[in-house]
């Protein structure tokens, strides 16, 4: 067991534009990934949180809980099998009807995939926020869409932004497991790399070193953004 | 005097528990109507009722005239008449003290920045809070808040202001600030119901006094029929257990 740290420079090297390619996709990846599963947990997060009340309509009763059904259903199906799985499946699955191109079909996965995960980080938040806030909005007349996103989402993201942020990490890590559907990432890269000249030790060091980068980069990026949440009155959006 | 607000036989319940049996209840134009019990007897629900915070389970409130459960009256505009300050404030905690104050005047009255903002100005000033417009609402004091939130109701240029227990939550010292705010609105004709365990209010502000014990109101009238000639035996021994743990903590 010897690892040739020269060697692992040279290959880093002498494989610049194929690592450089890799990186671009994976943080393309982790970013969209990261925020359209964002925006897809916002939604099923908030139907999530919804609550039956004994004196809504039996209408809107049999809709709340077929919001709950169907969004139970995915959150459990998304979070219970692995995304390598869910890539293959769905990958080749919808192939025939969309003809998409692995790198489309590799957003899909991963923006869906962590939109599970989101979705359960949102519900916990606006969960987390005091009943008073929205009895507030309501007793000045504020609808029920404007409580959510004037008031509740606001307080929900901020308290969860932790979690939300951890997804960027996880899936700068885990947009590897899509290289199955040929998405050229930076694992993908590195395969094809070691490949060629056969030192899989040297060129896994090289790549667990950038993921490492990468990874190290995001955290203080988001420390950073934490702390600003933390320090500045946020959303001056409406008024200033 | 012309009727706001009329309540007639409101009842409601928690799961198995009945907390208000056939109340009625009126609110005029100007009142300032206090209501009083101890703590259980169901003032709080009543008061949260009345914004529809609580569903009633049976009975009618009528504001107008007009039934305001009725499926076409629109419940938001209805709020934004019917102003509430709570016992925890609950200022939106994402908000500075100037937001809070215009959030509801342009997303529900559709007022415009500008106007909004001087609104929220002059009610801040009014209150005494000026000097505070751009803090976030998680600094300040209860007091503060109390304050702030009362400015947050008054904004919406309400016809009533419901108070549910105001200054319970607050340090004995800020409770003054707050209740001096209440009784200027009361001579400038704002019509108000206070739901209150501060029987001095009670006695010096409002024009009516309820009584509530155990989801009924017991007796109702002027201060000086309540707490100088009270007719109920219930009121009676309300009023001298409140007195006696006056006493005992002075």
């Amino acid at each position: 067991m010897s690892i040739d740290f020269a060697r692992a420079w040279e290959i880093f090297v002498e494989n610049i534009p194929l690592f450089t390619y890799g990186i671009q996709m994976t943080l393309l990846f982790a970013v969209v990934g990261t925020i359209c599963g964002f925006l897809i947990g916002l939604v099923i997060g908030g139907i999530r949180a919804i609550e039956i009340n004994e004196y809504d309509s039996p209408v809107s009763q049999l809709l709340k809980r077929f919001g709950k059904l169907i969004t139970g259903f995915y959150i459990w199906v998304f979070r219970g099998t692995p995304m390598m799985v869910q890539a293959m499946f769905l990958y080749y699955l919808l192939k025939p009807a969309l003809s998409w191109t692995p790198l489309v079909a590799g957003l899909f996965i991963i923006s869906i995939n962590t939109g599970a995960y989101m979705a359960e980080i949102i519900r916990a938040g606006i969960q987390s926020v005091d009943a008073g806030q929205s009895e507030a909005a309501k007793s000045l007349g504020m609808t029920t869409g404007q409580t959510l996103i004037s008031v509740i989402f606001p307080q929900a993201i901020k308290n969860t932004f932790p979690s939300i942020g951890n997804q960027l990490i996880v899936n700068i890590k885990d947009s590897s497991m899509l290289n199955v559907i040929s998405v050229t990432e930076l694992y993908f890269q590195t395969t094809s790399v070691a490949g060629s000249n056969m030192k899989y030790i040297e060129c896994f060091l090289v790549a667990a070193v950038i993921y490492l980068f990468l990874t190290t980069i995001s955290t203080f990026i988001l420390n950073y953004i934490e702390k600003r949440m933390n320090t500045v009155n946020q959303s001056k959006d409406f008024c200033s | 005097m012309e009727t706001i607000i009329q309540v007639q036989h409101l009842k409601k319940s928690f799961k198995n528990l009945e907390v208000l049996h056939d109340v009625h209840f009126d609110i005029k134009k100007g009142e300032v109507v206090t209501i009083i019990g101890s703590s259980g007897s169901g003032k709080s629900t009543l008061l949260r009722c009345l914004n529809l915070l609580e569903r009633l389970d049976d009975g009618q409130i009528l504001y107008h005239g007009q039934d305001i459960l009725d499926r076409h009256f629109d419940v938001n505009a209805y709020r934004s008449k019917v102003g509430m300050v709570f016992q925890g404030f609950n200022l939106f905690n994402n908000l500075t003290v100037l937001e809070n104050c215009m959030i509801g005047q342009i997303k529900v009255l559709k007022r415009n920045k500008e106007e909004a903002k001087q609104m929220a100005l002059k009610y801040l000033e009014k209150v005494g809070m000026s000097a505070f417009v751009n803090k976030s609402s998680v600094q300040l004091s209860g007091g503060q808040k109390q304050r702030v939130a009362i400015a947050r109701a008054l904004c919406m240029s309400p016809e009533v202001l419901l108070f549910d227990e105001p200054t319970s939550a607050l340090d004995p010292e800020m409770v003054g600030d707050v209740l001096t705010i209440m009784q200027k609105k009361k001579k400038e004709g704002l019509t108000m119901i206070v739901v209150t365990h501060e029987m001095a209010f009670a006695r010096d502000v409002s024009s009516r006094v309820v009584f509530m014990d155990q989801g009924v109101i017991v007796e109702e009238g002027t201060p000086e029929q309540i707490f100088e000639h009270p007719q109920e035996e219930r009121t009676r021994t309300f009023l001298k257990r409140y007195l006696q743990n006056n006493e005992s903590i002075q």
